[in-house]
Formats: C-alpha cells, structure tokens, sequence
C-alpha cells in the first residue's frame, strides 16, 4: 500500500511519524512523508524534515520527504490524490488538560475533503 | 495560541454548598468533594456511554479511577450533586499549564436520569463560585456543537465563544 504522512511538527505528529514508521516496516508499505506549514507548530519545517528523514532512514525505508506549501489540510488531499496514494496518515490530536480529545486543525481538513482512506494515530 | 475571555466577570456566583429541589421533585444538594472517591467513581460507572463526550469519561473501571485521579489532585476545583447518599453530577475545574497559571478547563457531568432537571445549572454555578472564591480567573471549555443544551446553559451562565473554526465550539468566561 501507498501511505502518506502529513505532519506539521505538533507532538502528535511526531508521535505519529514513529508509529507510521514501524507499521510501514512491518506492513511492507510504502511511506512518503509530507511537511505540512503548520501555524500552530513551534517547530521549523526544516527540523522537522529532517526528523522524518532520519526515522525513514533508520528504518531502513526509502520514502520521499517534501516540504508542501499553502493550506496544510489542501496541499496534503492534493497530492494524496494527484499521484494515487491509498491512504492518508496524519496525528490524531492532543488531548486536553482535563483528557478530552481534541483533534487539531489539518486533520479536520483532511477528515472532510479526501476521497481516500485517512487514518488517525492516537 | 492565546485564547480571549469576555470583559465582563461571569455572574459572580455563590460557592457551594447549596441545596435545592429539583424539577423532578428530588432534593439535591450540591457540595465540595470531600476525597470520597469511591462515591465519585461509582458515579461515572453508571454513567450512560451515549452521553460521552470526546473521549470522556473514560469507559471502564480502571480508567475511569486513572482519569479521576488526575482531575482530582491538588489544584483543581471539584463540585458534586448528591442526591442522598449517591452522586449524580460533578463539574470540575482542572489547571490548564499551557495557558499561563490561571487558565482551567471545565467539565460538567450529570448521570442520564437526572439531566434536564436543572442539576447541571446550579452545579456549574456552584462550581463557579467555588472557583471564584479559590483564585481563578480564567475558565475555557470545549462543547459539542449539535449540544444546544449544554452550549445554551454555558451563555446563560456568562460564557461566550472564543473559538469558533473547529470541530468542537470552544467557549471561554472571566470569574474575576
């Protein structure tokens, strides 16, 4: 299977480039990774890049990383669909002081407008 | 992100305790938890799945004890309704450390048969008043958008929303 990783640089994100990471191992999936401008991260683009470049690497995986520009929720649909990925994989959220699950911004995008297979990593 | 309060200060409210009757004929008394965490957790072991909301409470035992466990540790404000000897609701104020030191999330939890009989709002107004007397100032909540009840009982008690793009509506009030 085609999978691709949108991440922003939240926590969640990352969280999500280490389990997308070791369920491509195992699956023997195919894992691009996109950088996704996220407002809300503190995090360059840059480093985080470079972070996903590394887990691929270590993982002995060979998928592509690009930084995408615009809209994060939009350029991340876009290429999912302009080259045919089968599915979706992006941060499930951060949880809120009191536990409630509170799902950022570009997930709830990409929730809405896919038309492939999106999961979300808790 | 820095989230907006309202100017104006939310009621200012009465701290509990406080006791009243309610639309259903019952007497309910609204108090502050006093550590009796077995009676709060049987609470949430009876609570109705379908009236959970993003993820809480949780839905087993063990971490439902886990969960309350963190929301009841020191710094945050609790309120229950007891009607006699068992509990029926709680709200409750817990630190949010990401917005400065006197932001708290708020949360309010009526069991399904004793909701819209008035429980939920003297409990939050108690829980208001409590709050106010113990220092906070600011208070944010998320709440399900199609929730007309929760989110009319919020404004009625002098919350307005502070972010509207998103999924859950988020609201936010001053208590002083």
């Amino acid at each position: 299977m085609d999978v691709l990783l949108g991440i922003g640089g939240s926590d969640d994100s990352l969280r999500a480039l280490d389990r997308a990471v070791d369920r491509a191992r195992v699956a023997g999936d195919s894992l691009a990774v996109a950088v996704l401008d996220n407002p809300d991260s503190d995090r360059s683009r840059e480093a985080v890049a470079e972070r996903a470049r590394t887990a691929l690497a270590d993982a002995g995986l060979g998928g592509d990383v690009r930084t995408l520009d615009g809209h994060p929720g939009s350029a991340l649909v876009d290429l999912a669909e302009a080259e045919g990925f089968d599915r979706i994989v992006l941060g499930g959220g951060e949880t809120s002081p009191l536990g409630k699950v509170q799902l950022g911004s570009i997930a709830e995008f990409v929730l809405l407008n896919a038309t492939v297979s999106v999961t979300l990593i808790r | 992100m820095s989230r907006v309060y309202p100017d104006e200060v939310a009621g200012p409210y009465d701290a509990p305790p406080r006791s009243f009757t309610d639309r259903e004929d019952r007497g309910i008394e609204i108090r502050r938890y006093d550590g009796g965490f077995e009676a709060l957790a049987a609470m949430y072991d009876d609570f109705d799945p379908e009236d959970r909301a993003q993820g809480i409470p949780p839905a087993d035992g063990e971490r439902i004890r886990e969960w309350l466990e963190t929301i009841t540790a020191d710094g945050g404000v609790n309120i229950l309704a007891w009607h006699s000897e068992r509990v029926v609701g709680h709200a409750t104020l817990v630190p949010d450390t990401d917005d400065g030191p006197t932001a708290y999330e708020l949360a309010i939890f009526v069991l399904h048969d004793y909701q819209q009989a008035g429980i939920g709002g003297e409990l939050i107004r108690g829980l208001l008043g409590a709050g106010r007397a113990a220092g906070v100032e600011h208070v944010w909540l998320t709440v399900e958008r199609w929730n007309q009840p929760a989110v009319s009982l919020y404004e009625t008690v002098g919350f307005e929303p502070s972010d509207t793009g998103s999924f859950e509506l988020e609201m936010s009030a001053r208590l002083r």
